[in-house]
């Protein structure tokens, strides 16, 4: 199987950057208003994905726990960072990075090493191969169900004010009064998920089994990486989720139980 | 309905500042109905919104002998009861607002008890005010903070509803700070006005009947 393996050379991967500029003239024809943002997200993945080999082959090089571990937490914070910056109406105060992060770091992060201790059980068990791409993976998807409840949450928050303080003028407390906004706030972080594992297999290959495929390793294998993948995903998206979407609406009131929009900054486009 | 355990407490602020107004002290005797006029922007809703604990300000409330500051907030709104000009509604039907109405007062209002089982989509806004103050009475308040209770009402309605509140605040021996700008309304319900000039409050002569 290993022989199967096909290097790709740089001139291949040029092709590939063809079609993405044939995009992005069918696009500037047709005035989407997108050709810039295709350009530059192209751009920044390739040297993004490029960096992150190069430190990849280093830390594989050297595997010592420090440097993973600083690795894990760089990453971490670049994700609270991404977390931060989909919001639309952020926590002011460094709540929404602070937020982000903690949840991120409860479940994503907490559910990797228990993965790598329990389950994988690499020798050592922070061993970069595996740890840095699983990680990688429960971080990814951990941050998108945290930054759509985060955001679903504010943003409701704000245009429904009337009905928490209607809530609240009856008597109800700060918890009950944003309780349906919160449970809509934690499915829309979940559904993502949810709805990925439904289609997998079937609409759609997993990239990181497709991936482990091409990588010339027995499907069967692949399968078994991909299953467990999903259930961690699932398990660090949804504790997350969880985990955020409680603090930030806590956050929302104060100590008297008055919901604080000042709390959340205006969008920044307006 | 509650004369065995009616409890008979005066509204007091000391020192409230909010929004424009500052270093506001006022009693409001049980059973007293105290309205405040102003132009807009002069602060009144900010007002009722302080004393119902609803955004920050300083100051201290009390009711009878209780602080505001040594109980729950949640537990301070339900004693006193802020109605604002404008209500929301949250649930499909009039009765998942609900408490238990009291009795006689959806007819007072001009409804029978077939309201409560109403969509709350096809409530006109007259009828969303008048239903706002039943639901907020439906809490069995200890004191009322009155926004506009019947801006969008028709004279006759607004006659009915504001005679049927004073009288039961006067016999429930409720404190209420009533916020209005009809001058002939206020003769008719109010035992003191205040005007809003300013940072103060300003009392004025009223004509009690």
């Amino acid at each position: 199987m290993q022989e199967a393996l096909i290097d790709l050379s740089w001139w291949q991967l040029g092709i590939g950057a063809g079609l993405v500029i044939a995009l992005a003239v069918v696009t500037w024809y047709g005035r989407l208003g997108l050709t810039r943002e295709l350009l530059v997200a192209a751009i920044r993945m390739v040297i993004q994905l490029a960096l992150v080999g190069l430190v990849l082959e280093a830390l594989f090089s050297v595997a010592v726990f420090h440097w993973v571990a600083l690795m894990a937490v760089v990453m971490l914070l670049l994700a609270g960072r991404e977390v931060m910056s989909r919001q639309k109406r952020r926590m002011t105060g460094g709540w929404a990075f602070a937020i982000g992060t903690v949840s991120m770091f409860i479940s994503a992060f907490a559910v990797t090493v228990f993965a790598l201790l329990a389950i994988v059980g690499p020798q050592p068990w922070y061993a970069p191969q595996y740890a840095i791409p699983l990680l990688g993976m429960l971080l990814g998807n951990t941050m998108t169900g945290v930054a759509l409840g985060m955001d679903r949450l504010t943003d409701s928050a704000w245009r429904q004010r009337q009905v928490i303080e209607g809530r609240l003028m009856l008597g109800m407390g700060w918890s009950e009064a944003i309780a349906d906004l919160r449970r809509d706030a934690m499915r829309s972080g979940m559904i993502p998920i949810i709805n990925g594992m439904a289609a997998a297999g079937v609409v759609s290959l997993p990239g990181m089994m497709t991936g482990q495929i091409l990588a010339g390793s027995p499907p069967a294998l692949a399968v078994k990486y991909q299953v467990l993948v999903f259930f961690m995903i699932a398990v660090g998206t949804g504790f997350g989720t969880v985990a955020a979407v409680m603090a930030a609406s806590r956050r929302l009131f104060d100590e008297r139980q008055r919901l604080r929009l000042d709390r959340i900054g205006a969008p920044p486009d307006a | 309905m509650s004369d065995t355990s009616q409890r008979r407490d005066a509204l007091v602020l000391r020192n409230v500042c909010a929004g424009p107004l500052c270093d506001v002290s006022l009693r409001v005797a049980p059973g007293e109905i105290v309205c405040i006029s102003g132009d807009s922007g002069s602060g009144k809703t900010r007002l009722l919104r302080a004393i119902a604990d609803l955004e920050p300000h300083q100051g201290e409330v009390c009711l009878g002998d209780e602080r505001r500051a040594a109980l729950a907030a949640h537990c301070w709104r339900r004693w006193v009861m802020l109605v604002p000009a404008e209500s929301s509604w949250w649930g499909d039907t009039v009765a998942a607002h609900f408490l238990d109405a009291v009795p006689g007062s959806l007819e007072a209002f001009g409804f029978d008890a077939s309201v409560l089982g109403w969509q709350v989509s096809r409530l006109s806004s007259g009828e969303k005010q008048r239903l706002a103050v039943l639901r907020a009475l439906s809490h069995e308040p200890r004191a009322l903070l009155l926004d506009e209770p019947t801006a969008n009402l028709d004279p006759d309605l607004t006659r009915r509803v504001e005679a049927w509140l004073r009288d039961y605040c006067r016999r429930e021996a409720i404190p209420v700070i009533w916020v209005a700008h009809d001058r002939e309304q206020i003769a008719r319900v109010a035992d003191r006005h205040f005007a809003i000039r300013g940072e103060r409050l300003e009392e004025q002569p009223c004509k009690r009947r």
